[in-house]
Formats: C-alpha cells, structure tokens, sequence
C-alpha cells in the first residue's frame, strides 16, 4: 500500500449547483451525494449494482451510482431526485408515480423516478416492452410493478401534453 | 460498502496509462467503466493499491465504420446498441442492447469487458463467432490478436501486465450473412444462465455456406460448437437442421447444476437458445428484419 493516500478533488455539477470537494479515492458517488452533499434522497438499497434504488442521471444518463466512484463524476452533471421538483410542484414523473399509487414502501422510488426520467428522454412514448426494458435495473419487493407500469404510462402521457415545456 | 483504499492515478493518454501501471507494478489496475472491477472491489474480492483512470482519456470512446466496425475500447455498451451503422452487423446490436441493465450499460465499456474475461460476459461468444481482432498497445508497441487468441481462460487474457486495449474490430460480413446472440437471463441485472452466438454466411441458393457457432456461460471460455456448424455446411437450413443443431449444442454443453439452474436444464436451455439464434441469423441472412431479444425467466 501506498503510506500516503492523497485525495482527489471532484468539481461536480448537482442539480445545477456547482460544488467542489476532496474525497479519498474510494468514495463512491453515492456516498458524496448523501454524506458530503447531504442529499440523501438517493438511497442505497443492495450496494451490490443490483436493485438500482441508487440510480441518478450522470450527464444525462442513468447510471448506479454505488458502482461509480466520485471521480468519475468530476467535471460532470448529477440530476437526483432532489432536483425533479420545481418551486414547490412535483415533476410530472413524481406527480404520476403519486396518483399512480407506483410505491409502497417508497424505498425504490427515487431510483424508479430517475429511471423512468431516463426512458421517457429516450423514448418519450414508450411501448410496454420499452418500459419493461427500461426499468429492467430496477427493483421493487412491494407492488409487484403494476402500478409502477401505469405511473410511467401516465407519466408519458403528461409530459407529452406539457410539451414543449417539459424539464 | 467501502472498497479496501487505494491511490488515485488519472491518466491523460494511453501511453501515460501504460507507464504508469509499469511503474505502479503489480498492484495497480486500469479502471475503465468499472461495471465489473468496482463491485469485485467493494466485496473486496479485488484489492488493488493503485488505480490508473482511463476515463479521462480523450479519444478511447468512438464507432468506425469501413470494412470493418472498430470500436475504441473506452466505448460504453449504450453507444455501442444506439448506434445506426452497428445495424451492419446485428448481432452486436443483440450483445450490447442486452448486457445488464440501462445503468450498467452507459458505465460499462467493451475493452473493459473482454479485458475481465469473464465467462459470463456477453461479449466473447459473439466477438468469437463474428472473428474479431483485439488491438492492444504496452511499451514494446501496438499488437493484433484474434479474439480466439487473446482470451485464454476463465478471467485470463494475453494482455501482458502493463499493456491496454485500444480497440476491437469486426469485419463487415458479405451479403447473405446473418447471426443473433440470445442469451436466458433470471433477470436482466444477474449473470446470464447460459447463452448462444451464430453467425452464418449463405450462398446465392440460400444453402449454407458457413456457420460459427459459439455457446457462452456455460464453459470456462465461450465454447466453439464444431459439429453444429459442420452440420450446416453446405445444407438448406431446415427443420432437421434445427433439430441437429439443436442435439448438438446439447451433446457439448458441460453445465454445472448451481443457483442459475441444474445441468439438465441449463443443457436443454442452450440447445433451445441455439435453435432460436440460428432461426433469427437465418432469417437475417435471407434479409429480414429480425429483432431479438434475451429470455428472462
């Protein structure tokens, strides 16, 4: 081992707000959010890049953010699910996942919300088979995915009619 | 979960990448993606003292297409599946649309994929039966290898100890030829049960010309199936053949009974695998639009 282990400085863009901080190599993005940046609506479920409870957008793409150090972010942009709502309105995503009753426990949820951000970017009117692709990397123990299913059906529906203001 | 600590190295190029590890010796490790490395580390089945960072490397990450699609190694499997000149060869399209999940897919790279040499990856079975070559580059220079040549077994490549991959090419192949990787998954985050590759070429009469055939998972290495592409040389490829095929996948296959599964159903599972990506690089070859997609169950 080496004796001295330097840190390494992470310039990272968090929902908009610039921050800067020196972590020990070993931290994992998702340790910055929740323990140096106290955004801990990312939550972190198997640790082991299975259950995707941890999944954020990094420049724009849902990534697992136990399975990536925080350098890996550096110079880079992090949406969580603390950035979704504006002024005090929930995004339409987290609007539908709500009047959907898409949760139960709600542990899943943040990981759910940005996976669903993830796949109507890419597919903005999504086939069954896209969402069941698109939502492949996430697990929920409770409701069995039916009504995760409809909240993304009706979560494509509003964002398409709030169009082209869509954030 | 916290991985044992380690120093930073963040490389500018590949040849800074490569002196670096030199110096760094034994304990040190290139981090491409980390699909794979991060979570051996943070369960501490991997402890390395040094990382050396290639993602900061400019360059690494682009699709070429000529006679060949050439990847740099740096390229994420997302890229890879989104990309309109990979529909040249569908059944990369097949491998990358399919590994893991949306997130594991946008981090993970190829280099570092076939750089693990797990026998559960995806890719090797498909680089294999499409004949792709490996560009490397160390401090004595840049190498060539056949994929055949580079992965040597379970977890083991060529790659000598301060030596990277560049780059992986796959030969565009002639008109009338087809191929499909499906693999049967539990779930699309977990290591694949078992999987099949085939790639095949036909004649102007639509019999076949040749076939590779690679079964994965199930061996050390992704396994060659000899006898089912000598079975469709030269033959219409019919309902007989799929069965034949079929027999013969079956024959070869040495499945382990573990939590994926007993050897009795793993074997029956890739005899059923080699029949549908043969019916779906057939029906390529002939021209078809065919979609494919992993069986979860």
């Amino acid at each position: 081992m080496p004796e001295h282990i330097a840190r390494v400085r992470v310039n990272v863009k968090v929902n908009g707000k610039a921050y800067q901080r020196e972590v020990e190599p070993r931290t994992l993005l998702v340790q910055l959010l929740r323990e140096d940046l106290s955004l801990t609506g990312t939550h972190i479920g198997c640790d082991t890049s299975y259950c995707g409870a941890c999944t954020v957008l990094l420049n724009g793409k849902s990534v697992k953010s136990c399975t990536v150090f925080a350098f890996q972010a550096d110079g880079g942009e992090v949406l969580t699910v603390e950035g979704l709502a504006k002024d005090g309105e929930l995004h339409a995503v987290q609007q539908a996942f709500s009047d959907c009753h898409g949760f139960q426990c709600g542990y899943c949820t943040p990981g759910f919300l940005m996976s669903t951000m993830q796949l109507l970017d890419e597919h903005p009117h999504p086939t069954e088979s896209e969402i069941r692709k698109g939502i492949a990397g996430n697990t929920c123990r409770c409701t069995g995915y039916q009504n995760i299913f409809k909240a993304i059906e009706a979560a494509a529906e509003a964002t398409t009619l709030s169009a082209p203001h869509r954030s | 979960m916290y991985p044992r600590a380690f120093a930073y190295h963040r490389a500018k190029s590949y040849p800074e990448a490569i002196s670096l590890l030199g110096e760094l010796g034994e304990d040190a490790k290139f981090l491409a993606g980390g699909q794979s490395l991060i979570p051996l580390m943070k369960l501490r089945l991997s402890t390395p003292a040094h990382l050396v960072d290639l993602n900061f490397v400019p360059e690494t990450s682009y699709i070429r297409s000529d006679g060949s699609l050439r990847f740099g190694a740096m390229t994420r499997h997302s890229e890879i599946a989104a990309c309109a000149d990979v529909e040249r060869i569908p059944i990369l399209r097949d491998c990358a649309a399919g590994i893991a999940d949306p997130q594991v897919r946008h981090m993970g790279t190829i280099g570092g994929s076939i750089a693990e040499a797990d026998p559960t990856g995806d890719w090797a079975p498909v680089l294999q039966a499409t004949g792709a070559t490996v560009k490397t580059l160390s401090a004595n220079g840049e190498r060539r290898l056949d994929i055949s040549a580079f992965i040597l077994d379970a977890y083991t490549t060529a790659l000598l100890p301060a030596e990277l991959i560049t780059e992986i090419s796959i030969p565009v192949p002639q008109s009338r030829s087809g191929g499909a990787y499906i693999a049967l998954k539990r779930c699309a985050p977990v290591y694949a049960s078992a999987s099949v590759a085939v790639q095949l070429t036909l004649n102007e009469d639509h019999t076949c010309q040749q076939a590779r055939m690679y079964l994965g998972v199930l061996g050390l290495t992704a396994t060659r199936i000899t006898a089912a592409e000598e079975l469709l040389r030269g033959q219409a490829i019919g309902d007989h053949q799929m069965e034949g095929v079929r027999e013969a996948v079956m024959d070869v296959a040495e499945p382990m009974s573990d939590m994926r599964g007993s050897a009795e159903y793993k074997r029956h599972a890739a005899g059923a695998l080699a029949k549908l990506a043969l019916d779906a690089g057939l029906r390529r070859a002939r021209g078809e639009h065919v979609e494919v997609t992993h069986l979860y169950a």
